[in-house]
């Protein structure tokens, strides 16, 4: 932790300690506005919409809009709401994520305490990949996805998140590794551990950290994927981000806005919840895995 | 973001071609971005007719970005050896699906159904390839419509425009009175139907297709095209300034509720007035967009057919094809979604003076060479060089900096560099 | 499994069991490797070869040479795309950076609320713009959102239009791009400052340093590492802003918030013009290798022996 000077608390230090919440609290009111908007929204009648502003509190505090948005909000022939597609989104992520993450943790392995020639070369050439823009690879994608037979299924899906997932999975734990005194793995091999075993001894039990943090980082990723999701998820399979999309371009008149933040919101509940429960172990993570780049 | 509006897929698989008598069932996967209100009565509409006939109606709706999304999902699954039974395709994209091979031919429904002699030719010509059917026309819309409030022209003390330059009289009454003079949404398809509206209203038909369908260089270079450009700039001073990326039927909705005096969009937009509990003629007035009165654009939807491997499936494909072209289908889906049937002969009744108005208008205009095939909605071109025009007319009507002359001159190179 | 035995007992016995020791790492990147040849240098070769074809609708096979390049270079189009790029990337980039080791250094000033504040500016990374982006096309429009709120209160010429004007629309999406990204910055910072030695401040101190002048000397500095992932993780997001564009402003008004992506995906699906978007993925991709190859080189190279 980086101190303050605490020797004299003269009127320049609570001078300074009120500029530095006054900036911290005015830069939260900045990030929250879009969220009280929705959530305020959501809660509205749409008369109140068309009467009030953006931040004005709900004159009569309703929750149809909730629950139309969850069961019951057309769009097509289907009224459903997008409640049915919540699932097929956890579905889809939670393998994703767990392959991801796994494939992630032993290639950082491999890269940090197993180098060989061309590991380098090899990192490079996969954090390139990063930068690929997922519109290029559609089409090829849908190709290989139907030669193997997965189009329009879920496995498909979580194929495609975990072939562009990998690259972030293995540069989150090579960082993390890279830092693990490689002492260490030496002794074990002396002892006459192998490979698996050290990994599954010495290394994984302290990835807790970086585990977070990569878990963290492709359910966010994952579950607000909107591009696979509707180009290779078909009618059944559509993950929640598809449906939400649906819905909010699906209009008869007037736009439902309040129904549309509900639906936004409960679209974003699980992410969110993630963030606000293991925001602590997130920023731990990091501080445990971005000491060295 | 172009043909938001009308356009529903719905893919049948129907059980037999040849007599009603569908015992078997199929499915049919349908491909579609009918999802706002009037739309999906009217592909619910669809759906029951097939269920009736035993076979099951399987919905893949993709919405948002007039197709944009559903196109990009078509292809992939296409490219993946995957496609629906029947896709929402339109125009001159049929051709190159065909040319593919990907569809399937459906001229032993047609000849059951008569379907030479039902339709008229600049339908069946578009749903053709080589001479075989692959697609199933749903709807005639008429793009060229001026939608107007009568009301707010009552309080402005003015009268509907006839034409464009008395669309400027009239706007500008409106706008001194309080009201917006046209509602409009600032994305490209929008942008670009009022823009052919202009175009066929000073052009006339033949500059129409000279510019659009033919894309000949001199008509696109002329100084008439200049004009056109300049009186399209001229009606941004009667939009407000919110209109920027706003959907066309919020922009219905202002016209509906009193805020604006008039839109220039296609029959679709009756739907919105509709359901908002307006009567043609009396809460409001559909009238051709400012000197377009014996001219008709027309934007037909219609449902390609691609090829399946599983034959009841195929069966329930035939009985879809089947289906969307019986009178019954034809009558309600057209009354919910504005547009008027596109076979002949089917009886008036229940349709509106605005409809009524269509009809009349397409069969006059086809016997005068009047009817002309709407730009913006991809009748008259490829969706390349559908695009390119769009590129050069939203960012002419959107960036002060550009003159008419050069934004004539961008036009011409565009199409050229995209042919 | 054999790799689990003791090595002494493989290099005594000097064949199989030590070289199936050499060759496990191999093999267990192996099936990453084949992913990425495949998905990632595989398809981008097959759009380098597109982007050579007139392929329109969906491929074809019919070389045209540079032709899909040149008529690029023409596209008036193209070229506010890629100029909006450069505008967008830079301003988003360098505003996170600087708003993240800023707000991380006012955090890191013992507050006691610390945890809720840092929840508030962490969470817009949670939620896509598929989510947000209607709440802030909101907000931003004139008719109903800031500007009417301030007019409303009172202020009747406060002006906020930017998403209307072309000229400034790109800047709503910086707004709306720093504000979901800025936060995440912000915990990296925040991590790399708490891994920062201690004993170096107090020296620093001893010496009669001023606070300012150490972090600007010495705290920031040796932030280097995050900024380089930092870097890395924000180009990502600059390069690949689809959703953004796509719910907040479609691309307009006119063209003017047109960006690589949403060009290429344009040409590619809905122009039906298969080889031109091949070219400006080609395009894009080129412009990542020339920024990116030399950082990536200069960082890894540094950090080669961990």
């Amino acid at each position: 932790m980086v101190n303050t000077h605490m020797a004299q608390r003269s009127w320049g230090f609570w001078i300074n300690r009120g500029i530095i919440h006054a900036l911290l609290i005015a830069a939260a009111l900045f990030y929250l506005l879009p969220l009280v908007v929705m959530l305020l929204t959501s809660f509205k009648t749409m008369g109140d919409i068309r009467a009030g502003n953006l931040i004005s509190l709900p004159a009569e505090f309703v929750i149809e809009p909730w629950i139309k948005a969850w069961s019951s909000a057309c769009t097509g022939v289907k009224c459903e709401g997008v409640g049915s597609y919540f699932f097929n989104s956890v579905q889809i992520v939670v393998p994703a994520v767990l392959i991801s993450t796994a494939v992630g943790a032993i290639n950082g392995y491999v890269l940090t305490k197993w180098r060989f020639r061309g590991s380098e070369l090899f990192f490079g050439l996969l954090l390139f990949g990063c930068f690929i823009p997922f519109q290029v690879v559609l089409l090829p994608m849908a190709q290989t996805l139907g030669w193997l037979g997965l189009a329009n299924t879920t496995a498909g899906l979580v194929l495609v998140h975990v072939a562009y997932g990998v690259a972030f999975t293995t540069l989150f734990f090579r960082n993390f590794y890279v830092n693990i005194p490689s002492e260490l793995v030496k002794a074990a091999q002396l002892d006459g551990a192998g490979f698996f075993r050290i990994f599954w001894r010495i290394l994984l039990p302290i990835s807790g950290p970086i585990i977070v943090v990569t878990i963290i980082w492709q359910t966010t990723q994952i579950w607000n994927d909107f591009l696979f999701g509707v180009v290779y998820g078909s009618g059944d399979t559509q993950p929640i981000t598809v449906a939400l999309n649906n819905l909010v371009n699906t209009s008869t008149g007037i736009k439902e806005y309040n129904v549309h933040m509900a639906a936004a919101i409960i679209a974003g509940l699980p992410t969110l919840l993630v963030y606000v429960l293991a925001g602590k172990y997130f920023v731990r993570g990091l501080t445990a895995g971005s000491v060295k780049g | 973001m172009k043909n938001f509006k009308k356009y529903l897929a719905p893919i049948v698989l129907s059980c037999a071609t040849a007599t009603a008598t569908s015992v078997q069932a199929g499915e049919v996967e349908v491909l579609h971005w009918w999802t706002s209100g009037g739309e999906a009565a009217s592909v619910a509409v669809l759906k029951d007719l097939l269920e009736k006939q035993g076979h099951s109606w399987k919905d893949f709706a993709v919405a948002g970005g007039g197709g944009e999304s559903a196109m990009t999902v078509l292809k992939s699954r296409a490219v993946s050896g995957n496609p629906p039974a029947a896709a929402q395709i339109k125009g001159l994209d049929i051709q190159e699906w065909a040319d593919l091979g990907l569809l399937t031919n459906l001229d032993p429904v047609a000849k059951q159904g008569n379907w030479d002699n039902l339709l008229p030719k600049v339908v069946s010509d578009v749903m053709k390839s080589d001479g075989h059917y692959v697609a199933v026309p749903v709807n005639v819309h008429r793009v060229n419509w001026l939608w107007a409030n009568p009301e707010v022209f009552k309080k402005a003390g003015v009268g509907i425009p006839n034409s464009w330059e008395e669309f400027s009289t009239a706007a500008d009454a409106i706008q001194k009175a309080g009201f917006i003079p046209l509602a409009h949404g600032g994305q490209a398809w929008q942008d670009a139907t009022l823009f052919e509206a202009v175009a066929l209203g000073m052009g006339g038909s033949d500059f129409y297709r000279k510019a659009f369908v033919t894309h000949d260089m001199d008509t696109l270079k002329s100084p008439k095209m200049v004009d056109i450009f300049k009186t399209f700039k001229g009606l941004r001073k009667y939009i407000d300034k919110d209109s920027a990326g706003r959907d066309w039927n919020i922009a219905t909705n202002m016209v509906i509720n009193g805020k604006a005096a008039m839109q220039v969009m296609g029959d679709w937009a009756k739907g919105e007035f509709v359901a908002a509990g307006k009567k043609a003629g009396v809460d409001f007035a559909c009238l051709p967009a400012p000197g377009t009165s014996g001219q008709y654009t027309f934007n037909i939807d219609s449902f390609a057919m691609f090829k399946l491997n599983d034959a009841e499936n195929a069966k329930a494909q035939n009985a879809l094809a089947k289906t969307i072209m019986e009178p019954a289908f034809q009558e309600t889906f057209n009354l919910n979604k504005g547009s008027i049937p596109v076979r002949s002969g089917m009886s008036r009744e229940k349709f509106d003076s605005c409809a009524d108005a269509s009809m009349d208008a397409f069969n006059a205009a086809a016997a005068t060479g009047d009817l002309v095939p709407s730009m913006a909605h991809g009748m008259s071109t490829t969706s390349y060089i559908q695009g390119a025009i769009y590129d050069v007319v939203t960012n002419f009507f959107n960036d002060d900096s550009l003159s008419a002359e050069d934004a004539v001159n961008r036009l011409a190179q565009a199409v050229k560099a995209a042919m | 499994m054999s790799a689990e035995e003791p090595l002494q007992a493989a290099k005594q016995s000097g064949g199989l069991l030590q070289r199936m020791e050499h060759w496990i790492p191999k093999m267990v990147v192996a099936p990453t490797f084949i992913m990425m040849l495949v998905f990632i240098y595989g398809y981008i070769i097959w759009t380098g070869v597109l982007s050579a074809t007139n392929s329109r609708f969906l491929p074809s096979y019919s070389f045209v040479g540079g032709l899909q390049y040149e008529k690029l270079f023409d596209n008036p189009r193209w070229e506010t795309a890629y100029t909006n790029l450069g505008l967008f990337g830079g301003l988003f980039i360098l505003i996170c950076l600087i708003i993240g080791v800023m707000m991380a250094i006012l955090l890191d000033q013992k507050i006691r609320r610390e945890g809720v504040l840092r929840t508030i500016y962490l969470y817009p990374m949670a939620l896509s713009f598929i989510v947000t982006g209607t709440a802030w096309k909101w907000m931003l429009n004139p008719g109903l959102g800031l500007e009417k709120l301030v007019r409303d209160m009172g202020f009747e010429n406060f002006s906020f239009d930017w998403i209307v004007d072309p000229d400034m629309a790109i800047y709503t999406l910086v707004i709306a791009a720093v504000w979901q990204s800025s936060g995440f910055v912000m915990a990296m910072f925040l991590a790399g400052l708490r891994g920062i030695d201690n004993s170096i401040i107090q020296a620093a101190q001893m010496d009669g340093a001023s606070m300012p002048r150490i972090y600007w000397r010495i705290i920031v500095p040796s932030l280097r590492p995050v900024f380089f992932s930092a870097f890395i993780i924000l180009s990502h997001i600059a390069i690949k802003s689809f959703d953004l564009v796509m719910a907040m402003t479609g691309g307009g008004p006119g063209y003017a918030t047109d960006l690589p992506a949403t060009f290429m995906y344009a040409h590619s699906f809905t122009r039906s013009s298969i080889g031109l978007g091949a070219a400006s993925a080609m395009l894009m991709l080129g412009g990542v290798l020339a920024i990116l190859i030399p950082y990536l080189y200069s960082e890894l190279r540094g950090t080669r022996n961990g």
